[in-house]
C-alpha cells in the first residue's frame, strides 16, 4: 500500500502525517487527526454530515482523497469557536432549537458560515439552496433555516442565483 | 407558532418555557461523543459477513482463511454463539395463531431468510483488516424458492420462511352486525390503498463500542433507544444479567431503528470473546440493507354512511409484510388494528388484520407503529365520503369525532378530552387564502388528514419507569434516569420538570441518563413513552423530595408548614424570608432527613385483550390534524406542498420549542414517506441501498410546516402531557392524497405519490403501472 507524507493546517495548526494514498480525509481526520466532530453519515457524498471547510469552501471530506488537501487549509466546527464563546451561528442554532439529535449539525453550521460569508443577508430561498446537500432527519429544517437567518441579522436580502 | 392557552391549575415557572435545551450547546460546538466517536486503547474493529441470497441454504461455511489473516482477533459463526436465538413473546393472540414465541436468529444458522442476513462476526486490528476477514470466509450458498409478498407467502403450496408456516400473526376486531350496517348504508367507499416499506435513515448509523470493565462487567457504550437489551446480550452469551451494563449516549436519530437490537449483541459476542475493546460501527448501505424497516401494508376499506355522513360500518382488511423474522411484527400489527378505524365512532366495525413472514428485509418498530399506516386509509376514505356526499372536510369529521367517554371499536373507553375537531379546525384554517395557481396546466388543491395515536406502552406490558431526583449540599439538583435520549429532548424536559418541582434554574439541574448499571431503570425511549412515563417518576420523584424539603425549611424558618415555597434556590416564607437551599441541606444532613427520592410510575396496567371480545389496550392517545395545501403540475405529475399546518393536542407543552421541533419533524417525515421515500425490494434485492437512491427529502422538497400547539391539558402525563413523538408522522400522507383529489379529481390510493403516479392516475402515461415487487 502507497503511504504518502502530508501536511496541511486543521483549524490553524499544522498537521504532518503519513497515510495511505487512498485514504479519505474524513477518515483521516476521525481516525487519524482525532476530529471526531466531524460525522460520518453515508460515506457516499449525499449526507453532508462530513463537511469541512478546505480552503474556505463546504466539501464532503468523505468524497476528498487525504493526499489532494497537501498543503491546504481545513477547517471543522471547531474551527469556528474562538475560547468560550459560540460563533453567531452556533449561538442561533442553540437559541431557536435547530439541533436536535445534533448529528447533522456540524456540517450543516459550516454549510451555513460558507452561505453567510457569500452572502450575508440571504433569503429563506437562498438558505434553503445552500443547506440542499446536508440532510438532517429530525428537524424538518424550518428551525435551521430560522437559525442561519437570525445569525445572518437584520438586512436587505438579495434574491439568490 | 400559535398556542392556544388553558388556565393553568397551579402557576407554573419553567414547566411550559421555550428555553433551550442543556445538550444544544454541545451539540453546536460538537463536542457531543456519538456511539462511533467513542475510542478505547486497543480497541478492536468488529465487522459482519452478510448474506448475499434472500432465501438460501448455507452449505460449507468455512472461516479458517479469514481467521489466518495477520491482525484478525476473532471470526465466530453461529456455533460460537451461546444462545443464537432472541425471543419475542406476544400474549394475547388469537387462537389460530397462538400465543407466540417468535425466533430472532442472530448468526445464521444452515439457512439464510433475507438478503443481508449477518452470518458471521470478525474483529480485527483495523477496519481494513476486518474488512479483509470478512471478505476472505468461504461460503457457499444453495439459493432456495423464495416468497417476497405477503399475499403470494399466504397461498397453499408458498415456500416456507420458518417452519411453523407464513402466517406470523393475526388480530381481528368485531362489533355490531357490519354486515347489516353496510346493507343499509346510504353510501359505502370501497377501496384499497397499498403503503410502501421505508426507512429510518437517521443520519447516525448503528454503532457501539464494547470492553469488559475491570470487575468483568461487559460493558457496551452503544446507540441505542434500549439500553435494557443488556438482559439480550447477557441471555446470548449465557451469563447472569447483572453481568452486562449497556450505555446510550446521545443517540443521533433514532426513531424506532434503535429499538430492536442492533450492534449490541454482535459487541458483546466479540469483546467477550477477545477480551479486548471492540468498536462497530455499521455503513449506511449495510444500515439501509440490513436493519428492519417499516411495514408496508395492502389496506382494504369499506366505509359505510349515511346521507348526513355519519359513519355506520368500517370493514377494514390489512395485510402486511414482516419480511423474514418476527421482530416486532405481531405488536405492530396490533397498533394497526385499534387505531383502523381512527378518531371516530364506529359503531359497526371488522378489522381483520395478518401479517406474514417474506424473504423480504425484516420489518419492525418505525415512529408510528402500524397506527401511522392506517392514516391513509381512514382519512383518504373520510375525504371520499365528503366528497361524494357534498361535505365540508371539517365537518364531515365534527360529525364522527370521538369524544371523551367513547369507545373505541376495541373496546377502550376514552378517558381525556378528544380536541381532534379543534384541532382539524385550526389547521385547516391556518392555510390562509388560498393561492393561485402559477400556470394554466398547475392545478392548486387542499387536504385534511386528522389522526390517532397511542402514547405509551400497551397496558399488559404493565409498563413502568424509575428515576432518582437528589439535592446536592450546594444546592444544585441530580436527576437520574435511565432514559436514553435519541435527540427529542427527553433528558432536558426531566430537567426542566425539576426544575420546576423543587424552584431552581433549569441550569442548577444536572442528568444523569441512559446507563443500565447506574441510572434507575425507566423502559425504553420508543411508543411516545418517556416524557409521559419518565416525567410521571421525576415528578413523583420531586415532589415527595420537596415535601421533606419544605417541612426543614418550615422550622428553620419558623413558618407555617404548608404556606414556605421553594423558588430561586431558595425556600420562602410567606412574608418573604428566605433561606437558601444549601442551608436547608445542612439542616436535612444534620437531621438525617433524606436528601434524595426514588420515584417509580407504573402506567395503567391490564391483562391481555382477546381483541375480538374487547378491553383497554393503550393507556391514552394523543390526537391531532394536518392541513395541506399543493400545486400538481398536470403535465407531469409533480406535486409540491406549499403550506403545512400540523396541529396536535399535546396536553400541556412541557417545552413548546421541543413539540413544534417534534411536529415539525415527524410532518417532514410523513411528507418524505407522503411523497419520495421507498425501500425498494425486487424477488428479495434491496435496490436502495444508498442515499443515492432511497432519497430521504431534503430542504428544497419540503416546505415550512407550522405547528399549533393545543393545551387540552388533559393527558397523562407530567402537568397534563400526552406523547407528541410519534404522532404527527401520521397525517401527511393522506393530507397529501386529499389535496391532490382536491386538485385534479384523482384519487392517489399508493404511496410514494411520485410524479409517475399521479401522471397515470392523470392518464398522462399510457402503460399500465408495473406490478409491485
Ligand atoms: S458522509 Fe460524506 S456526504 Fe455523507
Ligand atoms: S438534528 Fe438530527 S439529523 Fe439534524
Amino acid at each position: 500500500m502507497t503511504e504518502l507524507a502530508i501536511a496541511f493546517t486543521l483549524n490553524g495548526e499544522r498537521r504532518a502525517l503519513r497515510v495511505p494514498a487512498h485514504r479519505t480525509l474524513l477518515h483521516v481526520l476521525r481516525d487519524d487527526c482525532g476530529a471526531v466532530e466531524v460525522k460520518e453519515g453515508c460515506g457516499e457524498g449525499v449526507c453532508g454530515t462530513c463537511t469541512v471547510l478546505l480552503d474556505g469552501e463546504p466539501v464532503s471530506s468523505c468524497l476528498v482523497l487525504a493526499p489532494r488537501v497537501a498543503g491546504r487549509d481545513v477547517v471543522t466546527l471547531r474551527g469556528l469557536c474562538e475560547g468560550d464563546a459560540l460563533h453567531p451561528l452556533q449561538e442561533a442554532f442553540v437559541a431557536h432549537g435547530a439541533a436536535q439529535c445534533g448529528f447533522c449539525t456540524p456540517g450543516m453550521i459550516l454549510t451555513a458560515y460558507a452561505l453567510l460569508r457569500e452572502r450575508p443577508h440571504p433569503t429563506r430561498a437562498d438558505v434553503r439552496r445552500a443547506i440542499a446537500g446536508n440532510l438532517c432527519r429530525c428537524t424538518g429544517y424550518t428551525k435551521i433555516v430560522d437559525a442561519i437567518l437570525a445569525a445572518a441579522g437584520p438586512g436587505e436580502p438579495r434574491d439568490g442565483a | 407558532m400559535a398556542r392556544e392557552a388553558t388556565p393553568a391549575t397551579e402557576p407554573l415557572r419553567v414547566v411550559g418555557r421555550a428555553i433551550p435545551r442543556h445538550d444544544a450547546r454541545d451539540k453546536v460546538e460538537a463536542r457531543t461523543l456519538y456511539a462511533a466517536d467513542w475510542q478505547m486503547p486497543g480497541m478492536l474493529h468488529g465487522a459482519v459477513l452478510r448474506s448475499a441470497y434472500p432465501s438460501a441454504r448455507i452449505r460449507r461455511l468455512d472461516v479458517s482463511r479469514a481467521a489466518a489473516l495477520p491482525g484478525v482477533a476473532a471470526v465466530l459463526t453461529a456455533r460460537d454463539v451461546p444462545r443464537n436465538v432472541l425471543w419475542t413473546d406476544v400474549p394475547g393472540q388469537t387462537s389460530e395463531v397462538g400465543p407466540l414465541r417468535a425466533r430472532l436468529v442472530l448468526l445464521a444458522d444452515g439457512v439464510v431468510r433475507y438478503q443481508g442476513e449477518p452470518v458471521a462476526l470478525v474483529a480485527a486490528e483495523t477496519p481494513e483488516v476486518a474488512q479483509r476477514a470478512v471478505e476472505a470466509i468461504d461460503v457457499e450458498y444453495e439459493p432456495l424458492p423464495g416468497v417476497f409478498d405477503p399475499a403470494a407467502a399466504l397461498a397453499p403450496g408458498a415456500p416456507r420462511v420458518h417452519e411453523e408456516g407464513n402466517l406470523l400473526a393475526r388480530w381481528q376486531i368485531r362489533c355490531g352486525d357490519v354486515e347489516r350496517a353496510l346493507e343499509r348504508a346510504d353510501v359505502v367507499i370501497d377501496t384499497t390503498y397499498r403503503c410502501q416499506m421505508v426507512d429510518h435513515a437517521y443520519l447516525e448509523p448503528e454503532a457501539g463500542v464494547a470492553w469488559v470493565d475491570a470487575d468483568g462487567v461487559l460493558t457496551i457504550r452503544a446507540s441505542t433507544q434500549v439500553i435494557e437489551h443488556f438482559r439480550d446480550v447477557a441471555e446470548v452469551l449465557g451469563v447472569p444479567h447483572n453481568r452486562v451494563r449497556v450505555i446510550a449516549p446521545y443517540v443521533g436519530g433514532g426513531f424506532g431503528g434503535k429499538e430492536d437490537v442492533t450492534v449490541e449483541v454482535f459487541l458483546g459476542l466479540l469483546a467477550w470473546r477477545t477480551r479486548r475493546p471492540v468498536r462497530m460501527v455499521w455503513s449506511r448501505q449495510e444500515s439501509l440493507l440490513a436493519r428492519a424497516k417499516r411495514h408496508p401494508f395492502v389496506l382494504r376499506y369499506r366505509t359505510g354512511a349515511a346521507r348526513d355522513g355519519t359513519l355506520v360500518a368500517q370493514r377494514i382488511e390489512l395485510l402486511g409484510d414482516a419480511g423474514a423474522y418476527a421482530y416486532l411484527s405481531a405488536l405492530v400489527l396490533l397498533y394497526a388494528t385499534v387505531t383502523a378505524c381512527g378518531p371516530y365512532r364506529v359503531p359497526n366495525a371488522e378489522v381483520q388484520a395478518r401479517v406474514a413472514y417474506t424473504n423480504n428485509p425484516p420489518t419492525s418498530a418505525m415512529r408510528g407503529f402500524g397506527a401511522m399506516q392506517m392514516v391513509l386509509g381512514y382519512e383518504s376514505q373520510m375525504d371520499q365520503l365528503a366528497r361524494r356526499l357534498g361535505l365540508d372536510p371539517v365537518e364531515v369529521r365534527a360529525r364522527n369525532a370521538l369524544h371523551k367517554g367513547d369507545r373505541l371499536p376495541v373496546g377502550q373507553q376514552i378517558e381525556t378530552r378528544v380536541a381532534v375537531i379543534e384541532a382539524a379546525r385550526r389547521a385547516w384554517a391556518g392555510l390562509g387564502p388560498r393561492v393561485a395557481p402559477r400556470t394554466p396546466h398547475h392545478r392548486v388543491g387542499r387536504g385534511l388528514a386528522c389522526n390517532i395515536q397511542p402514547y405509551g406502552r400497551i397496558v399488559w406490558l404493565h409498563d413502568w419507569a424509575s428515576a432518582w431526583v437528589g439535592i446536592e449540599m450546594d444546592g444544585s439538583v441530580v436527576v437520574r434516569a435511565g432514559v436514553p435520549d435519541i435527540g427529542g429532548g427527553q433528558a432536558s424536559a426531566l430537567c426542566q420538570i425539576a426544575s420546576e418541582v423543587l424552584g431552581v434554574e433549569p441550569a442548577q439541574v444536572a442528568i444523569h441518563i441512559a446507563d443500565s448499571a447506574l441510572t434507575p431503570l425507566a423502559g425504553t425511549t420508543t411508543a411516545t413513552r418517556q416524557l409521559y412515563m419518565s416525567g410521571n417518576a421525576v415528578l413523583a420523584a420531586a415532589r415527595e423530595l420537596r415535601a421533606r424539603v419544605l417541612e426543614v425549611a418550615a422550622r428553620l424558618l419558623e413558618a407555617p408548614p404548608g404556606r414556605v415555597e421553594l423558588r430561586e434556590g431558595a425556600a420562602v416564607a410567606p412574608d418573604g424570608r428566605r433561606v437558601a437551599l444549601a442551608q436547608v441541606m445542612k439542616e436535612c444532613a444534620r437531621l438525617g432527613v433524606p436528601r434524595s427520592h426514588l420515584g417509580v410510575y407504573h402506567a395503567p396496567a391490564g391483562d391481555p385483550v382477546d381483541l375480538a371480545r374487547g378491553g383497554r389496550v393503550f393507556p391514552d392517545y394523543t390526537f391531532g390534524a394536518h392541513a395541506v395545501e399543493v400545486e400538481v403540475d398536470t403535465e407531469t405529475g409533480a406535486v409540491a406542498v406549499l403550506r403545512h399546518v400540523a396541529c396536535h393536542d399535546v396536553g400541556r407543552a412541557i417545552n413548546p420549542q421541543s413539540v413544534e421541533g417534534q411536529i415539525q419533524g415527524g410532518a417532514a417525515m410523513g411528507l418524505g414517506y407522503g411523497l419520495l421515500e421507498e425501500v425498494v425490494v425486487e424477488a428479495g434485492v434491496n435496490l436502495t441501498t444508498s442515499l443515492g437512491t432511497y432519497l430521504v427529502p431534503t430542504a428544497l422538497d419540503l416546505p415550512d410546516v407550522e405547528p399549533v400547539i393545543l393545551e387540552s391539558g388533559d393527558g397523562k402525563g407530567p402537568f397534563g402531557a400526552r406523547g407528541i413523538g410519534e404522532p404527527p408522522v401520521g397525517p401527511p400522507a393522506a393530507a397529501v392524497a386529499n389535496a391532490i383529489e382536491d386538485a385534479t379529481g384523482v384519487r392517489i390510493t399508493e404511496l410514494p405519490i411520485t410524479p409517475e403516479r399521479v401522471a397515470r392516475a392523470l392518464g398522462l402515461l399510457e402503460s399500465p403501472a408495473p406490478g409491485r415487487a
